[in-house]
């Protein structure tokens, strides 16, 4: 099966931020987009722990330990940049400020219902971090995750097995191998890899899909 | 004069009692007050509640002071990561209790409290296992959880300059939880790099003003 890789899944992501987009990237995958936006597009990365125009790690040796990002890894400010205390910035989050967020899932329910903090297993350390006030606080959540889990399963179910980061909060999912929207029909196919038909991806996909809109029909 | 400055780390801390809630700024160790976590270990007062985002990374800190138990709670968003394992050892062989958060709502309990809010209805973690029990409401077709304000006995909080009226100016993302956790204590006390002069820091650019803040001790060298 034709797959996206991981570089054209952020290449695919940034396509979707538009300039003058307020926006945080979840850590692991989403932080690749980054490297995506094209530096004559103004976009604004807010990072949870205080700042606003987050700029790219820094040059060996210029590593600032009193400037990192919410991964805790040493990163710039750009020129404009800001920065602030933990309430502002959540309020940043939580009150709806921020356009877009980039988010990893465990799962993606059809009703837009996000899995992402916690497997539910007994052993784990449950940790949250900003995770839930990203889900319920950006006006448009894009999850980028691999499509199945690395024994197969669908990680698009019909409903979330393990614990909810936030209901019906997803709007757009990348995986590697469509673009899919979460709309009040149910789960729609924007774009598939080359090669791919609805009923593959529906044969590897545990909830309904429907098929992509014709250029110009309203969604 | 109003003096809140101390000459040493030890008289910062030395009324800690056992069984204080304590809230540490910090997020990782960017804005970790490790001079004053380094006089607190010295000093002894353990059944602590601790407040911070995490629970302590790597062998100094706040990781140091959970290796030695003087921690019996911490309340945090996020206490698992590839080198808090003093943490794991400790929660996995019951010997220190969770509460967990999430991290927006942490800030704001923390923000309510120093503002006098009695609690907000936050959608953060509405429908979720972390607001199982709690007061829940549908505001304007919206569903919300009640979150309650966060208080501290005392708030150890690193800054980077600060004045004997307690005036305080951070430096970068070191800033993070400091701010509002020294309006959440009953005694908050600052470690600086620098102790100025009155007048010294720009009013315009002052982002604790003294009113929040009790003491400010020099950080170790």
């Amino acid at each position: 099966m034709n797959r996206y890789s991981r570089e054209q899944m952020a290449e695919r992501v940034a396509r979707d931020i538009p300039e003058g987009a307020y926006v945080n990237l979840g850590i692991g995958l989403p932080t690749k987009v980054a490297n995506y936006l094209p530096p004559e597009r103004e976009v604004f990365l807010h990072s949870e722990n205080g700042l606003l125009g987050m700029g790219p790690a820094p040059a060996p040796g210029e590593e600032d330990e009193d400037l990192i990002n919410a991964g805790k890894q040493p990163v710039t400010l750009l020129t404009g940049g800001a920065y602030f205390h933990h309430a502002d910035s959540f309020g940043m989050m939580r009150g709806g400020h921020l356009d877009i967020c980039v988010l990893g899932a465990f799962q993606v329910a059809a009703s837009g219902d996000l899995a992402n903090w916690h497997t539910g297993a007994p052993d784990a350390i449950p940790a949250v971090g900003g995770a839930m006030d990203l889900a319920i606080g950006a006006k448009q959540v894009f999850v980028m995750m691999d499509h199945q889990t690395k024994t197969g399963e669908s990680k698009l179910v019909e409903a979330c097995s393990y614990p909810l980061t936030g209901v019906a909060c997803v709007s757009r999912i990348y995986t590697d191998l469509a673009v899919i929207d979460v709309t009040r029909e149910g789960l729609r196919v924007r774009e598939m890899a080359p090669g791919l038909t609805l009923a593959d991806l529906q044969a590897v996909t545990a909830a309904p899909l429907l098929p992509a809109l014709n250029e110009g029909e309203p969604a | 004069m109003i003096d809140k400055t101390c000459d040493t780390l030890e008289r910062a801390v030395a009324d800690i009692p056992d069984g204080a809630t304590i809230m540490i700024g910090g997020f990782g160790n960017a804005g970790m007050p490790s001079s004053l976590i380094d006089a607190l270990l010295a000093q002894g007062a353990r059944e602590l509640t601790i407040v911070n985002n995490n629970a302590g990374n790597g062998e100094t800190g706040l990781a140091a002071l959970i290796k030695a138990k003087r921690v019996r709670k911490i309340v945090c968003s996020f206490p698992r990561q590839a080198d808090s394992h003093h943490f794991d050892a400790l929660y996995r062989a019951g010997e220190i209790e969770l509460e967990l958060t999430p991290q927006g709502n942490l800030a704001e309990r923390i923000r309510a409290a120093g503002a006098g809010i009695g609690g907000f209805f936050t959608p953060t973690g509405y429908g979720t296992l972390l607001a199982e029990g709690k007061e829940t409401r549908i505001i304007d077709g919206r569903g919300y959880v009640l979150e309650t304000p966060l208080r501290a006995d005392f708030a150890l909080i690193k800054a980077l300059k600060g004045d004997r009226w307690g005036n305080l100016v951070y430096r970068k993302t070191a800033r993070n939880f400091g701010p509002i956790m020294a309006t959440a204590a009953k005694v908050a006390i600052a470690q600086v790099a620098e102790i100025v002069e009155l007048g010294a820091l720009d009013p315009e650019t002052i982002v604790t003003p003294g009113i929040f803040v009790q003491r400010v001790v020099k950080e170790a060298a």
